[in-house]
């Protein structure tokens, strides 16, 4: 095997792949990153058993072959050559990476029981890389982290005709954004559940890419796979097992209070009040008028509060949030107004974002948040 | 240094036997053992028991030779942690400077005490009272001018007595004493000071400084030297919040059925729950502890968004981090659950969550806690923890 290639493109290849490395192998194989060249392409892969990534990479293929070798070192030398074409070539038992004045020797690892990646599943449609990624990452904040509730850190994908809804949540919040994508095949309505890591790394990767082509295995199969598609570079992942808990009911239809204010101006106040506390420590808002006032801390703690002009209609209200989880919320909003809509203060607030102080909310996006009770 | 003995340093009399024979009077003045697996160790004797060799830390398989006759009565962590809470309730109700060492155990500073209730003798006296009436167990008291001497005190005064060593009396109290009485002398040190001939506390008082210093190191023997002469300035300093509770169960035989090992590691989980509720606290960190049959022990832990003291929050983590060892059949020989990062109910406010039903999990907990005060531990639990005979 002998091959010349552009370093970034190897370096993108690579980084593709690197993503479906295993951490804590079963078998030292799945350490690996396996090469093959082949008519002016090289084909890269890796593989954990849950997570597939495949990439194609343009090279001058001098002389065509396969080898595998330990993913994290060729990671590693990658992204430390200079930006000059790499040469690669098997001496034997080893692979040379020559670039520059720079040369790598490593050991190939033997690729006699690598396991034949899944193919990506049919296509069920296609949608913008970029919108895509947005989707992704607006409601990923909201996914859980703890292992010990595998369900919620999925991220939960609804298809229905030409509308896909995707939904994440750690119970203390509910992110919900629905996009049009074009659908393949108009007759499927079909869910999905996955990690909501991987899905936001691909969807991240895939964010200059103009078409992410999404596939999903037909229902009933004996593989639940997700695949997503574009420019090159496939990934799948097996679903998450479970199911995620019906939300839509969650999302209140209705509010007895609605507060309008500028994205920046909230974050910039929140983030000046809760300096005095710790991130768990509510932050209590208090709504009436055309004023929001904020604030932290109690007693003989440190505390801060802070006043800001927003407009507000409805019964005033008082009530308490983790400030790390509203800030998420508001991070999440492509808008530049944020619409914070009430029913009571041990229920759920709605934010979603508002193009203008005056225009409609857009409802593509919502982000349920629940409050913080004191102990009485 | 201070003139009156006004350092109380108070001792429960053979605590864990002491607490297991409230409930079982008929016990009263026999020889009572807590501990009973075959691989445990004492926990506590009565004195009764320690008349026949036995003394805590010994494996419970030996002390059923010296005496088979004796009682062997399980231990019951909760109920030590009561008694003990109300112990420590009754010492602060006579000063804010208590020091707890342990459960039956603290050092109490009575020197602001003095005007409003009475010398330090007379508030020993009432304190032991006052644990005997309320609590029905007996407990020693040693008075002096420093926390050491106090100590070493309420040991030679043991059972239910009061030991008061006036500041004048300290020297001759204490050079009568051998060397392994002072704080900080185990046996390492011992066999130094035996090579050179040092057996009594007067021995060490009577040997330069600077002898002592090359012998032991620079601190430990100057830090000796000065006990030898009665000088300890240690305060007296009440206790932070309590850092961690849980709890930990050494298995009957070794285990390596997983659902065997996940169904002690619930039990554990419940008890450290209740526990928690108990004081009123919640904590963040869960951890575990799992110790093999070969003695290796390894721990894990994970830290929450939101502090918990829900017993079925507790056992969940618990669980996952028990399966995320992956252990294959490994022999296991102990279990643990503890939780950290504690902080007291009021202080924290409860992050509400979605769609949760008004009551769930947190009032489950409190009925068990109620039907428990009621009826005695374990009158409800989860039916997994139910053995089939019952």
């Amino acid at each position: 095997m002998r091959f010349t290639v552009e370093r970034d493109l190897l370096a993108d290849g690579v980084g593709w792949v690197a993503r479906s490395l295993s951490t804590r192998p079963i078998t030292p194989v799945l350490l690996g990153i396996l090469i093959r060249a082949e008519s002016a392409q090289l084909h890269l892969s890796a593989f954990d058993l849950e997570v597939s990534g495949r990439s194609q990479v343009e090279a001058d293929v001098s002389e065509g072959g396969t080898v595998l070798v330990s993913g994290r070192l060729l990671v590693e030398i990658v992204r430390s050559l200079p930006n000059k074409p790499v040469e690669v070539r098997l001496d034997g038992s080893k692979v040379s990476v020559i670039c520059g004045s720079a040369r790598f020797t490593l050991p190939i690892l033997t690729a006699g029981d690598y396991p034949t990646l899944p193919e990506m599943p049919a296509a069920a449609g296609s949608i913008a890389g970029d919108l895509f990624a947005t989707a992704v990452s607006q409601v990923a904040v909201a996914a859980g982290r703890d292992d010990s509730l595998p369900v919620l850190t999925g991220v939960h994908v609804d298809i229905e005709k030409d509308r896909m809804t995707l939904a994440a949540t750690d119970r203390y919040r509910l992110a919900v954004r629905e996009v049009l994508w074009t659908n393949d095949r108009p007759d499927i309505a079909a869910s999905a559940l996955i990690r909501a890591r991987t899905l936001f790394d691909a969807a991240k990767a895939l964010h200059g890419t103009k078409t992410v082509t999404i596939g999903l295995s037909p229902t009933g199969g004996t593989e639940h796979l997700i695949g997503f598609a574009g420019e090159g570079r496939i990934m799948t992942s097996r679903m998450l097992d479970g199911t995620f808990p019906p939300y839509r009911h969650l999302l209140p239809s209705e509010s007895s209070s609605v507060a309008v204010v500028e994205v920046a101006t909230l974050m910039d106040a929140v983030r000046r009040v809760s300096v005095v506390t710790d991130k768990t420590v509510p932050l209590r808002l208090s709504f009436s008028g055309d004023a929001l006032r904020l604030e932290a801390g109690t007693g003989e703690d440190a505390q801060a509060t802070e006043e800001i002009s927003i407009n507000f209609e409805g019964d005033p209200i008082n009530i308490a949030f983790n400030p790390t989880y509203l800030t998420d919320g508001l991070n999440a909003l492509e808008e530049s107004y944020v619409q914070l809509a009430f029913t009571a203060s041990g229920k759920p607030a709605v934010l979603s974002g508002r193009t203008e102080k005056e225009s409609g909310a857009e409802n593509s996006y919502r982000y349920l948040l629940m409050p913080m009770r004191y102990p009485n | 240094m201070r003139d009156e003995t006004t350092i109380l340093h108070v001792d429960m009399d053979a605590f864990y036997a002491s607490v297991s024979i409230i409930e079982r009077p008929e016990l009263r003045g026999k020889a009572v053992v807590v501990g009973t697996g075959p691989r445990s160790v004492v926990l506590s004797a009565s004195y009764e028991a320690r008349a026949f060799g036995i003394h805590a830390a010994m494996p419970v398989s030996m002390a059923r030779r010296l005496a088979p006759q004796a009682v062997f009565v399980e231990p019951e962590h909760e109920r030590y942690a009561e008694v003990s809470d109300a112990v420590m309730e009754i010492f602060e109700s006579f000063t804010p400077l208590v020091e707890p060492l342990s459960l039956d155990e603290a050092f109490l500073d009575v020197e602001g005490a003095r005007k409003l209730i009475g010398s330090p003798i007379e508030i020993a006296k009432r304190i032991r009272d006052r644990v005997a009436d309320e609590q029905q167990i007996t407990c020693s008291v040693g008075l002096a001018t420093t926390k050491f001497v106090a100590k070493l005190a309420s040991g030679h005064c043991k059972p239910d007595g009061i030991l008061v060593v006036e500041k004048l009396e300290t020297i001759s109290f204490l050079h009568r004493l051998p060397v392994s009485a002072l704080w900080g002398v185990g046996g390492k040190t011992e066999e130094v000071l035996k090579r050179f001939g040092l057996l009594t506390i007067s021995d060490l008082a009577h040997t330069p400084v600077e002898t002592l210093e090359r012998a032991l190191g620079k601190a430990q023997g100057r830090h000796l030297y000065e006990l030898a002469w009665g000088r300890d300035d240690r305060k007296v300093v009440p206790n932070e919040a309590e850092k961690s509770i849980g709890n930990e169960e050494t298995f009957a035989r070794d285990v390596d059925d997983a659902e065997v090992i996940l169904r002690e590691i619930l039990r554990l989980s419940e008890r450290t729950g209740h526990r928690l509720r108990l004081r009123e606290l919640k904590g963040r960190t869960i951890s575990i502890k799992v110790k093999f049959a070969d003695f290796s022990q390894l721990t894990r832990s994970r830290t929450l968004n939101e502090a918990t003291n829900i017993t079925q929050e507790i056992y969940a983590v618990a669980k996952s981090l028990y399966e995320g060892l992956n252990l294959d059949r490994a022999r296991v020989r102990l279990v643990g659950v503890r939780i950290e990062g504690l902080i007291t109910k009021d202080e924290v406010a409860t992050q509400l969550i979605l769609g949760a039903p008004d009551h769930g999990w947190s009032e489950l907990d409190s009925a068990v806690d109620r039907a428990s005060a009621r009826f005695g531990r374990g009158a409800l639990r989860p039916a997994r923890l139910v053995k089939p005979t019952e």
